[in-house]
């Protein structure tokens, strides 16, 4: 029988996670690689609705691993369902988009089964031989990467960071995939935290995913006083002031200006980073932009790598001048 | 409460980085800091400490040169440290650091452990949450609020694009900390004269060796990652680049 790979996705009150599809993409890419059976899963209360959504993509077959307890998401629900699911499947590999959500269970998962996660990756290869499977992910903030193999047995656990696999790319089986309802028990004392309902802090004062132009500083600007600096060059553009999350911290600019996964995404035609190093969870909210200009320092930044035009400098030298060519060319 | 804190020692931000001959870590030669998730950790559990009483130990596994980072806690007000010294600690992964630090505080009785929600270095943000399987106990991630409420926590869990969620739960529990969630304090002089009289354990790779095992995955090849983006580098003195960048903003980029 042939090893297979099984993809876990995620639903929130009976709405697949986007993200999902960008993992089951890489789970038919490695299946395409490897000649292993594809497999998914989504987990929770009634989803098989959900189950049929996914069983219309390219897998094998598709489970609903279902139980009251799984109703609303714990760490200690999920982990103790998905432990029984997965012992008694046992896939060789179990793929699964690194969420806030995944994130929060998926180590005591691999821990009470006694494995390990590759977690965060953006891709995956052979290696040399041909043998081993490799996953990479990012180090150091981006900074590096590497190719990470795992030296246990199977479960092997492996997240895919957002982005990482095209969700549109999916492909769509020839004819729907069987969908089979697990039940899982989990007893009531398994679950020792109480989550209330979601809610979001305040009403957002500014859309910034409107937008066309965006100047957007981080950590780079140094002190609170420089901001003007930047919104002066917003203004000369006609855009809008936006920041990476250390500024918005530090209240140096109100929370909804900040962009990433924890803030807003935004796809404008310009987006102008002024000392943004490019960590990721940056990345994920202006990836989108049409075009992106970064002026950083450090010409190592991983800010440059999805930069379209790139000045390596001090911001202080270059924004000023900047302000006086851009007032010059409006008037 | 009694509350542990792991904290991790980290190259400096803008250390600049070179990989090591056999391309699998990078050259150890830079300077360090600590792990800024982790300095909230601590700053959170010195506040905790200060509303409600109790003690602020702060862990570490690292080099010698990780004792910095503990130094820096204990200066702070943590009451005292444990240092798992080794350089073989380095290239443990997150599940062995967990196993590392669980044998290391057996016989500790902890209400709570905070840690940073994850490294700058490996990134792996799973050692908090390995740690409470472990232990036992439960857990809750990327944390913006801690709060007492009957028999146990109250806490505000970010979600991802601004949404939140209050999580409570019983004590002992652990619980990894996002970056924001207060304001960072700095060491005062007499602080860090205190620190130098407070108790610091060290504790040997030996000491824990047989509750930890062979690493579960390893890095086979570390590398600068290649660039997919076709990038146009804009050079000259200020003024020129000005020049140039307005230029495209006004033909290619046009928004001008
Ligand atoms: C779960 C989670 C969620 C997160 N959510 C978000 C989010 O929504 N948004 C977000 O932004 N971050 C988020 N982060 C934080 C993220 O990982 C980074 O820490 C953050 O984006 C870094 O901000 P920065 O680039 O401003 O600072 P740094 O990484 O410190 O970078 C500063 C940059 O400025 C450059 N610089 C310094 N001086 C100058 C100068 N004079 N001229 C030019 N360049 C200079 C430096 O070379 C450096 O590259 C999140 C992290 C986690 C773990």
């Amino acid at each position: 029988m042939p090893e297979t790979i099984l993809v876990v996705t995620e639903q929130r009150e009976g709405k697949l996670n986007r993200v999902s599809w960008e993992t089951l993409a890489a789970g038919q890419a490695i299946a395409s690689e490897t000649g292993w059976t594809l497999e998914a899963a989504v987990i929770g209360d009634g989803v098989s609705a959900i189950a049929n959504e996914i069983a219309a993509k390219k897998t094998a077959k598709v489970y609903a691993v279902e139980s009251p307890a799984l109703k609303t998401y714990t760490p200690d629900a999920f982990s103790a369902g998905l432990k029984q699911f997965l012992t008694s499947r046992q896939p060789k590999l179990v793929l699964m988009p690194h969420t806030y959500q995944v994130r929060d269970f998926i180590p005591k998962l691999a821990t009470a089964m006694g494995r390990s996660v590759v977690s965060d990756c953006i891709g995956f290869r052979k290696d040399k031989d041909g043998g081993k499977l490799l996953f990479t992910r990012q180090m150091f903030q981006g900074k590096f990467a590497a190719d990470v193999s795992l030296q246990c047995d199977a479960p092997w656990f492996v997240t895919f960071q957002n982005g990482a696999f095209r969700g549109d790319k999916v492909e769509t089986g020839a004819s729907a995939a069987p969908v089979e309802v697990v039940k899982v028990e989990i007893p009531a004392e398994t679950v020792r935290t109480k989550p209330q309902e979601v809610f979001k802090e305040a009403k957002q004062a500014v859309d910034l995913t409107q937008a066309e132009i965006i100047v957007s500083v981080g950590r780079g600007i140094k002190e609170q006083k420089n901001i003007e600096l930047a919104k002066q060059l917003a203004d000369a553009l006609g855009g809008e002031i936006a920041a990476s999350r250390p500024i918005c911290d530090s209240g140096w600019l109100p929370m909804d200006r900040q962009i990433g996964s924890s803030g807003q995404t935004v796809a404008p035609k310009l987006y102008l980073a002024l000392g943004i190093s490019g960590a990721i969870q940056h990345i994920v909210g202006m990836k989108g932009a049409r075009s992106v200009v970064a002026i950083n320092k450090d010409h190592e930044a991983p800010i440059f790598e999805i930069a379209d035009v790139a000045v390596v400098g001090n911001l202080f030298d270059i924004v000023p001048p900047l302000i006086e060519e851009v007032k010059k060319a409006k008037s | 409460m009694k509350i542990l804190v792991c904290v991790k020692q980290v190259p400096q931000k803008d250390a600049p980085l070179k990989l090591n001959e056999s391309g699998t870590w990078i050259r150890e030669d830079v300077s360090y800091e600590v792990n800024e998730p982790d300095a909230f950790a601590l700053e959170e559990a010195l506040r905790q400490k200060e509303k409600h009483g109790g003690e602020v130990v702060a862990i570490t596994a690292g080099p010698a040169r990780a004792q910095q980072v503990l130094r820096e806690a204990l200066a702070k007000g943590a009451d005292r440290a444990i240092h798992l010294e080794d350089p073989g600690f380095v290239g443990l992964d997150a599940f062995n650091t967990a196993r590392a630090f669980a044998a290391a505080i057996k016989d500790e009785k902890f209400d709570l452990i905070f840690t940073g929600l994850q490294s700058d270095d490996y990134g792996f943000a799973q050692t908090g949450v390995i740690l409470a399987d472990l232990m036992g106990w439960p857990h809750a991630t990327i944390i913006m609020q801690i709060e007492k409420s009957d028999g146990g926590i109250k806490v505000k869990r970010e979600l991802e694009a601004g949404y939140f969620q209050f999580v409570e739960m019983p004590l002992p529990a652990v619980l990894t900390i996002q970056s924001g969630i207060n304001k960072l304090r700095y060491a005062t002089l007499i602080g860090i004269k205190q620190a130098k009289n407070k108790p610091l354990r060290k504790v040997t790779l030996a000491e824990v060796q047989s509750a930890i095992g062979a690493n579960l995955q390893k890095i086979e090849r570390m590398y600068i990652p290649q660039k997919t983006k076709k990038t146009e580098y804009l050079e000259g003195s200020p003024g020129e680049i000005a020049k140039k960048l307005v230029d495209k903003l006004r033909n290619e980029i046009r928004v001008l």
